[in-house]
């Protein structure tokens, strides 16, 4: 394997691995506060089918994103509607919305373009195109790191470089102010929350509400900057992979960036099994590079690769009074 | 109490012989989706085109899940429609265990041979169509390097890749073609994210033509080789509007014409193997407007020159599917 070669995989993973690193943020404050959330694939398809069918009408990605990241809040009150005001079983709702999102995507926009479910595809300023960082060319010549920085750093859109910026913001909110505290104890111990007089309701809707834009950006990255418009059941899963990334990193934002740079960059490799069997000098079945990821997370579960342990009130509706 | 059993006994009668009288034909799109741009929008356009020619109407149904197959596949022939058309080999066990139980029912499958006296099997030629724009491939190719995505990998996908291969190397012996499938279960038919980043990595290994032949997921590859400003080839349906101009030409294979057969044979189908070969028009390459440009004279009269000597017989492009071996690549 050569030096190009491994550039080129590296920037296949970094484009594969932002939505899940948005999608896998989006569960952590979701589940830090206490709140399981299987629905994020459901968010991520309703935000992609949002921003794909605003901005192929408006012509303005950034109308598309609004919308993507609104339809993907209004899942998100759903759920915290079922799971913190009616105290109902987080995980049911959570599947309930997915089923609801896959199918409501493509009634609506069957409804709207006549197009089988897809929107119409999108061109120049409907999409977000790729960035050419600065001096990206100029420093093409620099041995090692100049390949590096203009192939795989440099020309992505926005949102990936977004999603990169948002693991060390969401390391300073949950673990360097005020609110991150109150957020990790509702979801280790509500009721001491409550006994401090701080509402657990609105901190565990705040979360719910985060998880709701990030997914909401995880959504519109796929439909307007990797893909030209929205598709059937587009996130094929990726959802659920976030969900175990978040396992793997044992809820915690830089591990998270680590472990969905991980899974992608396996994704990544899938997609070049003429490289795996030269590096490896056997033929490795493609559908075993898929799993990888799975393995990982079984294996990280089964406590092999030190302990998961998941915030300890996840899943429990609060009740004030018994 | 007798009168009201009569009117009723005559009602139903009524019904019954109004339901035979409308037995409607079926059309049964497979997992990639009936808007799918490719093979089951052919099959649409085939029933479509029937029903604004005879002023009938049919019935139809879009796979969601593996699972509906078989009972798709009953209710529809329980309901009386007649024929039922579907699309897909995947419909293969499932109609070889139902033909059975619906004698009178006529059903057609394209892409899979099920021996049964009321099933009529359509196959087509994928390997001749394939290697006609194998060739285009590898005559507009200035990198000698082309690429092939299939969608699942099933040894009928694999067909196209290896016809596809094949007329790469009689363009170009010296091009390298480039081959992926996007998955091993049916939901690589539809799978555009991963259909844009194997034509990205192809493009990076210096593929500068990619054939699609992966349903849904080629819109994906396209897509892609329209960002990246290399060329690709449309598969099934003519796809060369898609994007004007990037695409190079389009692997036509006559769905529509199957099922519009089809329908119109109705209840008279009568069973056996049917081949659409380069002959019978039932595969071929698109030219139209859209790729005017991309085909030049010379590249128009080699490939018309292959399409000849394959209709002659003079020569023989080797079928994947007959003994599991490509001679111009390897799986």
């Amino acid at each position: 394997m050569d030096y190009a070669t491994l550039l080129q995989i590296l920037d296949s993973t970094l484009r594969l691995a932002t939505p899940l690193l948005l999608a896998c943020l989006a569960g952590l404050f979701s589940e830090r506060a206490g709140i399981f959330d299987i629905g994020l694939e459901g968010k991520m398809l309703m935000a992609a089918m949002a921003s794909g069918a605003v901005a192929a009408l408006s012509g303005s990605v950034w109308l598309g994103l609004c919308a993507g990241i609104g339809a993907s809040l209004v899942l998100a009150a759903l759920h915290g509607i079922a799971s913190i005001t009616f105290r109902g079983n987080q995980l049911i709702a959570g599947v309930a919305l997915n089923f609801v999102a896959s199918g409501v995507t493509v009634l609506i926009a069957q409804r709207m373009f006549g197009q089988g479910g897809r929107t119409p595809p999108l061109t120049g300023d409907a999409r977000f195109n790729p960035l050419t960082l600065p001096f990206a060319e100029e420093l093409r010549g620099v041995p090692v790191l100049g390949p590096l920085y203009a192939e795989v750093i440099s020309g992505h859109s926005i949102l990936v470089y977004l999603a990169l910026a948002l693991v060390p913001l969401s390391w300073w909110v949950l673990y360097r102010t005020r609110f991150g505290l109150r957020l990790r104890a509702v979801g280790e111990n509500p009721a001491s929350v409550d006994t401090a007089g701080v509402s657990v309701v609105a901190l565990r809707y705040a979360a719910v509400a985060i998880t709701g834009v990030l997914c909401g950006l995880a959504g519109a990255y796929m439909a307007t900057a990797l893909q030209a418009g929205f598709g059937r059941e587009m996130t094929a899963g990726r959802g659920y992979i976030a969900l175990a990334a978040l396992i793997f990193a044992k809820w915690r934002p830089w591990a998270a960036l680590w472990a969905t740079l991980l899974f992608g960059f396996f994704q990544a490799l899938a997609l070049r099994p003429d490289v795996v069997e030269a590096v490896l000098r056997f033929k490795v079945p493609v559908p075993a590079l898929d799993a990888l990821p799975y393995v990982l997370t079984v294996l990280v579960l089964a406590g092999f690769v030190g302990k998961a342990i998941p915030p300890r009130a996840g899943g429990q509706p609060y009740v004030k009074e018994r | 109490m007798t009168l009201i059993h009569k009117l009723l006994g005559a009602a139903a009668t009524l019904a019954l012989t109004s339901g035979v009288a409308a037995a409607e034909p079926a059309v049964i799109f497979d997992l990639g989706g009936k808007f799918d741009k490719s093979f089951n929008e052919a099959a649409f356009n085939g029933a479509t085109r029937w029903a604004t020619e005879t002023g009938g109407t049919f019935k139809e149904l879009e796979m969601q899940s593996e699972a509906q197959r078989e009972q798709a596949l009953r209710r529809l022939a329980e309901a009386g429609s007649n024929p039922i058309v579907m699309t897909g080999f995947a419909f293969g066990d499932v109609l070889n265990q139902v033909a059975p139980d619906f004698p009178d029912t006529k059903f057609a499958i394209i892409d899979m041979v099920v021996e049964q006296p009321n099933v009529k099997s359509v196959v087509f030629t994928e390997h001749e169509g394939s290697y006609l724009v194998g060739m285009m491939a590898g005559l507009a190719s200035t990198s000698a390097t082309v690429g092939f995505i299939g969608g699942m990998d099933i040894p009928l996908i694999r067909r196209f890749g290896c016809g596809y291969a094949q007329g790469v190397v009689a363009a170009n012996p010296d091009a390298k073609v480039i081959l992926n499938m996007t998955g091993t279960t049916p939901a690589a038919w539809n799978d555009p994210v991963k259909g844009a980043e194997l034509a990205k990595s192809q493009k990076s290994q210096g593929a500068d033509v990619i054939y699609a032949a992966a349903g849904g997921t080629g819109i994906g590859v396209l897509q892609a080789a329209a960002d990246e400003g290399i060329l690709s080839i449309g598969v099934d349906s003519n796809q060369n509007y898609l994007f004007p101009g990037k695409v190079l030409t389009s692997m036509l294979k006559r769905v529509d014409n199957a099922v519009y057969d089809a329908f119109t044979e109705g209840t008279e189908m009568t069973g056996g193997i049917t081949v659409k070969d380069l002959k019978s028009e039932g595969v071929g390459y698109a030219l139209d407007e859209h790729n005017a440009a991309l085909v030049t004279p010379e590249m128009k009269a080699a490939v018309d020159a292959a399409a000849a000597k394959i209709i002659s017989g003079e020569l023989v492009v080797h079928d994947y599917m007959s003994d599991n071996t490509c001679p111009a690549a390897t799986f």
